[in-house]
């Protein structure tokens, strides 16, 4: 990997301007703490602290910049915190309990799974419908494409509540909102990619009278290979959002979404941004699965990934 | 005789690459005089583009000497000595004919007025006028090679650097262009070196021949012409230029028998 | 069950004339392209009405589109007070920001090879994350009115718009560059005269991406937090009082906004890089 040095260095930069942000972020919260604990700060009083910047207090008070690292309910938590709390909630606590992340994105990730794998399957469906069915072509296809212009996500909360009046509730709900998220992407790519083949390796079966499902087989899903993967990548992601705004406007008690609703609103930011790298490594883990299969499959048909 | 305007002494350049050493020129000595023009011809791999990229400043010799206009390629990059034409036209497809041209005028902070009466000037020259509000993509190929050495020619360099400029165009075309490249350089006295791997071309067109071979890449004969500066097409036929084509292909073919 | 054989037969009528017209003879000019998606769209919002209407389906679950309409022309003072404060102040401005920073950030990082080798996988990575997920954290930090919202819909698009300006400052081919030598040509000539030119194509890319991404963003993020007005608002405000009529009026303010701020994008796109193959 000729890469993994820049990559790092491009790592720690962000967390190195993080960290330097940590300061400035939570000075005037911990100068009020240190005033409270008779540690000297100037200026003394909070209300003349509100007057100065940011940068000019923690440059007035360099002593207490320890403390800002260290608050319990910071502006800005630092990595560590973050990283002691992910630490905490992954690996000190039973799977099953309610302060488990592990729970929290089980919730979350059966209901991405699920509903991507509905609209994946959906969208191959449709894509296919559309190629080999001109009416369709003309008439569904200007609507997927403007699809992708809409923010669909909108629709997540009355979805939640539309389904919730006629009794469907839990799992479901989220799961249909990620189908329908990473459905357009999966139909616009499969189209795309069915129809990659060039007029030769058309007129190639044709010379062979190969029939409507052989050219299908033997040509035209194999062609479209490595523009579904990239659809799917970007299909499963849109799920994953999907399913964590799914569960934010309905007051929803377990998930990514309902953790970081939980730290926003009973002051927790450190839960807040602990579930908010959960998710971020979940939407990692899950496009990696994804690629790997791409690589695989991709590579055990002698082709390469799509640009 | 006067000083030479590109002169090569044991000139040297290797390059390193993942597979060891490559040894892309080897003990280069080259005249090349005012209003010469030089073509350098050879199989792949013998040097000519590279040599020509050394002339060009494009390159860096790793021995010996070189120099253009009395000084070092680089200055004389920087003093805009020469102007270069690539084996694709290259054209920006989102400027007209017109402001591709203009191009390195803007560059070279030309006027305005200045500006207008070159690219006048040299599409007249490479018989565009005409055609300067037409994008690249709406001209042919030919239309384009000649649009890009109006751009060579719009700043009007002495030195004029081609490094197989109508490779890509089919003979038919190429003929015509060579016709009109002869006629440009009579007009223009300007000094040409063309890198080409027809040996055609290069007799027709050439005052001096180069021929290179590869492994490494060196000068295996250089050939002054003996034909007149007035070239039509059928002088191809002329016993003179058999001889000379002949002689081409036999150094070229001794070049191949030591692989 | 009347009601199931209208709409059917309703949604025949619409396939039979679209199939007629996609099999004709006219069937690929402009018109034609345009009429048959418009029919199919124009015989599901019929088919919808009947059955709703018919059935006597609970305006809590599906409106009919009928009502929907009528909520539309009814709240229009509602409806764009709420798209200036979404689309306008949060969406358009955390774009423009997001923008400028992605372009600084690109040109800057340009200059090192080493920066672009490791920009580029990081940048892609970003750009796959629930970034919308920063909502409750920008929300604390900006307040609850527009600011947070342009910070969040900032970050959101930061990342496709930096990931292809920096591959579009990369595309350039070597010999284009080796002109540029012959000519002497420093930086910041090259930069402007060869690499953002050739770069254009992609940077449109990457803001027709960050179109959606920044509605998205700013919708999304009123669902944390907002002052009384604003289409994130009105949604969830309007979920929680079983108004869907309202809902569905927002949402064809989003879809209206979106297309259209898309369309501009692409318009401009066509004005810009006509020189394209992909646009010719």
């Amino acid at each position: 990997m000729r890469s993994a040095l820049p990559i790092a260095t491009v790592v720690v930069v962000i967390f190195a301007i993080w960290t330097a942000a940590v300061v400035p972020m939570n000075i005037h919260l911990t100068a009020d703490l240190a005033g409270r604990q008779d540690i000297a700060v100037t200026p003394e009083t909070p209300r003349e602290r509100q007057e100065v910047g940011a940068i000019s207090l923690a440059l007035q008070n360099t002593s207490i910049w320890g403390m800002t690292y260290t608050l319990d309910r910071p502006n800005l938590p630092s990595p560590h915190q973050v990283a002691a709390e992910l630490y905490k909630s992954v690996f000190t606590v039973a799977p099953t309990s309610r302060r488990s992340l592990i729970y929290h994105a089980w919730v979350t990730l059966s209901a991405t799974l699920l509903g991507f794998l509905i609209g994946a399957a959906a969208g191959i469906l449709l894509a296919v419908g559309i190629v080999y069915n001109r009416t369709m072509d003309k008439a569904v296809m200007p609507w997927a494409i403007t699809s992708q212009t809409i923010p669909i996500l909108a629709l997540a909360p009355m979805v939640i509540v539309m389904l919730g009046s006629i009794g469907v509730q839990g799992l479901l709900p989220k799961a249909i909102i990620s189908a329908y998220l990473s459905f357009f992407p999966v139909v616009v790519g499969m189209v795309k990619g069915l129809r990659s083949p060039d007029h030769m390796q058309l007129d190639l079966l044709h010379t062979y009278n190969a029939s409507g499902p052989q050219a299908f087989w033997k040509l035209r899903l194999p062609g479209s290979m490595p523009y579904l993967f990239a659809s799917l990548k970007i299909g499963i992601s849109a799920s994953l959002v999907g399913a964590i705004v799914g569960e934010l406007p309905t007051g929803a008690r377990a998930g990514f979404g309902a953790r970081m609703l939980v730290g926003d609103q009973y002051g927790q930011p450190i839960l807040t941004w602990a579930a908010l790298f959960g998710a971020a490594i979940t939407a990692a883990l899950l496009v990696a699965a994804i690629s790997l299969i791409e690589r695989k499959t991709l590579g055990r048909m002698g082709m390469r990934m799509a640009a | 005789m006067t000083a030479p305007v590109i002169s090569a002494s044991s000139l040297d350049l290797t390059f390193q690459t993942n597979d060891g050493p490559v040894h892309a020129l080897s003990d280069v000595n080259l005249d090349i005089g005012k209003g010469d023009f030089v073509s350098f011809i050879g199989p792949s791999g013998c040097g000519k583009t590279t040599f020509l990229r050394c002339i060009a400043g494009l390159e860096t010799q790793t021995g010996g000497t070189l120099s253009v206009n009395g000084m070092s390629p680089d200055a004389a990059r920087r003093a805009r000595a020469y102007g270069y034409v690539f084996q694709a036209a290259g054209l920006y497809p989102w400027r007209t004919l017109e402001g591709n041209i203009r191009l390195p005028l803007e560059i070279m902070g030309f006027s305005e007025d200045e500006k207008k009466a070159r690219v006048k000037r040299v599409l007249e020259l490479v018989e565009l006028a005409g055609f300067e509000k037409k994008f690249p993509w709406q001209l042919s190929g030919g239309m384009q090679q000649r649009a890009s050495i109006a751009r060579a020619l719009a700043f009007d360099a002495e030195i004029l650097l081609m490094d197989e400029p109508f490779g890509a165009l089919d003979e038919i075309v190429r003929d015509h262009l060579n016709e009109q490249l002869l006629a440009l350089w009579a007009r223009t006295g300007k000094t040409i070196a063309f890198v080409t791997h027809s040996i055609t071309e290069a007799v027709y067109l050439s005052t001096k021949i180069v021929v290179m071979s590869p492994r490494p890449g060196r000068i295996t004969d250089v050939i002054e012409s003996p034909l007149p500066k007035e070239r039509p097409l059928d002088i191809r036929d002329d016993p003179t230029f058999i001889d000379i084509a002949h002689r081409v292909r036999e150094g070229l073919r001794l070049g191949h028998a030591d692989d | 069950m009347t009601a199931w054989i209208i709409a059917l037969a309703i949604g025949a009528l619409g396939w039979w004339i679209n199939a007629r017209l996609a099999h004709g003879a006219s069937s690929d000019s402009r018109t034609v392209s345009l009429a048959i998606p418009v029919i199919f769209g124009v015989t599901i919002i019929a088919m919808w009405q009947v059955l709703v209407t018919m059935l006597d389906v609970s305006a809590v679950i599906l409106p009919a589109p009928s009502a929907i309409a009528s909520r539309f022309v009814n709240s229009i003072p509602i409806l764009f007070a709420d798209f200036v404060q979404t689309i306008i102040k949060g969406a358009l401005t955390g774009f423009i920001i997001g923008m400028v920073a992605a372009f600084v950030v690109a040109v800057i990082a340009d200059r090192s090879p080493f920066l672009t080798k490791g920009i580029l996988p990081v940048g892609s990575f970003m750009a796959a994350l629930p970034i919308v997920g920063t909502a409750p954290i920008f929300v604390k930090w900006y307040g609850s009115d527009w600011e947070s919202k342009a910070a969040v819909v900032a970050v959101m698009v930061f990342f496709p718009i930096l990931v292809n300006t920096v591959a579009g400052l990369r595309d350039t081919t070597a010999m284009q560059r080796d002109l540029m030598r012959t000519y002497a040509a420093d930086y910041w000539t090259t930069l402007f005269k060869l690499r953002l030119p050739a770069a254009l194509p992609f940077i449109f890319n990457g803001l027709k991406i960050a179109t959606t991404l920044a509605l998205i963003g700013a919708i999304v993020a009123e669902f944390f937090g907002s002052p009384t007005v604003g289409m994130g608002f009105r949604i969830s405000t309007s979920v929680g009082q079983l108004a869907m009529d309202m809902v569905w009026a927002e949402i064809v303010v989003a879809a209206l906004a979106g297309s259209s701020f898309y369309g501009a994008i692409a318009l401009l796109e066509k004005r810009v890089t006509f020189w394209h193959p992909s646009q010719r």
